[in-house]
């Protein structure tokens, strides 16, 4: 039990995705604008984890053993696949939910942090619970810096920042001391 | 789409459109393995290869590619292309192949590369492909090199693995970890930022022809 406590807080504190490992950039840049929308987004993020850890864990169990050079391309296809029902099942059975998701749902198949768990998950050798833990860890580390870095962005908003630094260099810059100290919680596991 | 020149095609990518100084495309790996000069070159090279090789085979096979499935056709290609990269990689250089580690395999998730399928090599024909691909290939790999080289010359003092700065020196360790990363690109476009406002204000007042004056000039 306590394995696998300790897997979802490395996941999600130690080894942030998007922080330290740096995994899954491109929403953390392009959608951290707002705290509501960084929460769907990290929601949206949460669940796909989840799924893709169990389907890799069966494929991992079941079928690659058998075909280990197929390990990259069964792993794209399936998370492609996989988002693609999911957004259909989502569009049947709660339209509601389905607009406020819509945009995102696509947009994470070419999430690199899907893909990057399914390979670190495989690289350690996770079983099927552990890899469950390791991936609702990631999603919480995600949705953790996702809103983390848009309630900064909402503030430096009425900033009055000087020309020069509006735009991306200004977030890459507050993301590197976001970085810095996430870069504390390595302490974690020495004690 | 403006129609461009093949000379275009190749040099637009390397500066005035490099995928990741420029449009921040393909953070991930920019940010993740620059951490040396050494690294840096084997990821940059690897990107280019398998950006060309998809390009090729995209451009070639774009009549037969239906429209509706396209997408995850382009991702099948680009995979293929990755897993030879990185079979190579591990028979050739092992130590530099787990130096990279999963960032190798995640080249098939590099936006920038689906980027270009979709934008360019499933409409124009295969040379024209590679001199794009090219180009883009390989301002990736010069914005890969230059971070690596500020990176490894700031957090280690050596280039290549070979000193420079001397025994005295104390090496940045921060900018080897992972903060270092996100800071030595925003310094970057901080730099950008900066050169792009100066010349905006340069630019400004010679605009208007002799005799004429802005509001501006008048109150001053």
């Amino acid at each position: 039990m306590t394995d696998l406590f300790w897997i979802l807080i490395s996941a999600m504190l130690v080894n942030n995705f998007t922080l330290v490992l740096f995994l899954g950039l491109c929403p953390f840049m392009g959608v951290s604008g707002r705290v509501s929308t960084a929460l769907r987004m990290g929601g949206a993020n949460i669940f796909v984890l989840t799924i893709t850890s169990v389907v890799a864990s069966f494929l991992n169990a079941f079928v690659l053993p058998y075909a280990p050079y197929l390990r990259l391309i069964s792993f794209i296809v399936v998370i492609a696949s996989l988002v693609q029902i999911v957004e259909t099942v989502i569009k049947k059975v709660s339209p509601a939910l389905f607009r406020e998701l819509g945009i995102f749902l696509p947009l994470i198949t070419t999430n690199c942090a899907i893909l990057g768990l399914a390979i670190f998950q495989t690289n350690r050798g996770y079983g099927f619970l552990e890899g469950l833990f390791f991936a609702v860890g990631a999603g919480l580390g995600l949705t953790l810096a996702l809103v983390l870095m848009a309630s900064i962005r909402e503030q430096t908003e009425l900033a009055d920042v000087p020309a020069m630094a509006r735009g991306m260099g200004l977030v890459l810059i507050l993301a590197g001391s976001l970085s810095l100290a996430f870069m504390g919680f390595a302490g974690l596991f020495s004690s | 789409m403006k129609a461009t020149t093949p000379r275009q095609d190749l040099v637009r990518g390397i500066w005035k459109e490099n995928p990741v100084l420029i449009q921040l495309l393909g953070l991930c790996p920019a940010l993740a393995v620059t951490n040396s000069v050494e690294n840096s070159l084997a990821m940059g090279l690897a990107t280019f290869f398998v950006l060309l090789g998809s390009s090729v085979l995209v451009s070639l096979l774009k009549k037969w590619i239906p429209k509706e499935v396209r997408i995850s056709a382009y991702i099948l290609i680009i995979a293929t292309f990755v897993t030879i990269a990185d079979l190579v990689l591990n028979a050739v250089v092992p130590e530099i192949h787990k130096a990279l580690g999963a960032f190798i395999a995640l080249i098939v998730v590099n936006c920038m590369i689906l980027g270009r399928q979709e934008a360019f090599a499933s409409k124009y024909p295969v040379g024209r492909a590679v001199l794009d691909a090219a180009g883009t290939g390989a301002g990736f790999l010069i914005a890969l090199v230059i971070m690596g080289s500020v990176r490894e010359l700031l957090g280690n003092g050596s280039f290549l693995g070979v000193p420079v700065f001397g025994p005295d020196f104390e090496p940045w360790i921060i900018m080897i970890l992972p903060p270092g990363g996100f800071f030595t690109l925003g310094f970057i476009l901080l730099g950008f930022g900066w050169w792009k406002e100066r010349k905006a204000q340069q630019v400004r007042p010679r605009r208007w022809p002799h005799g004429v004056t802005t509001e501006v000039e008048e109150a001053a």
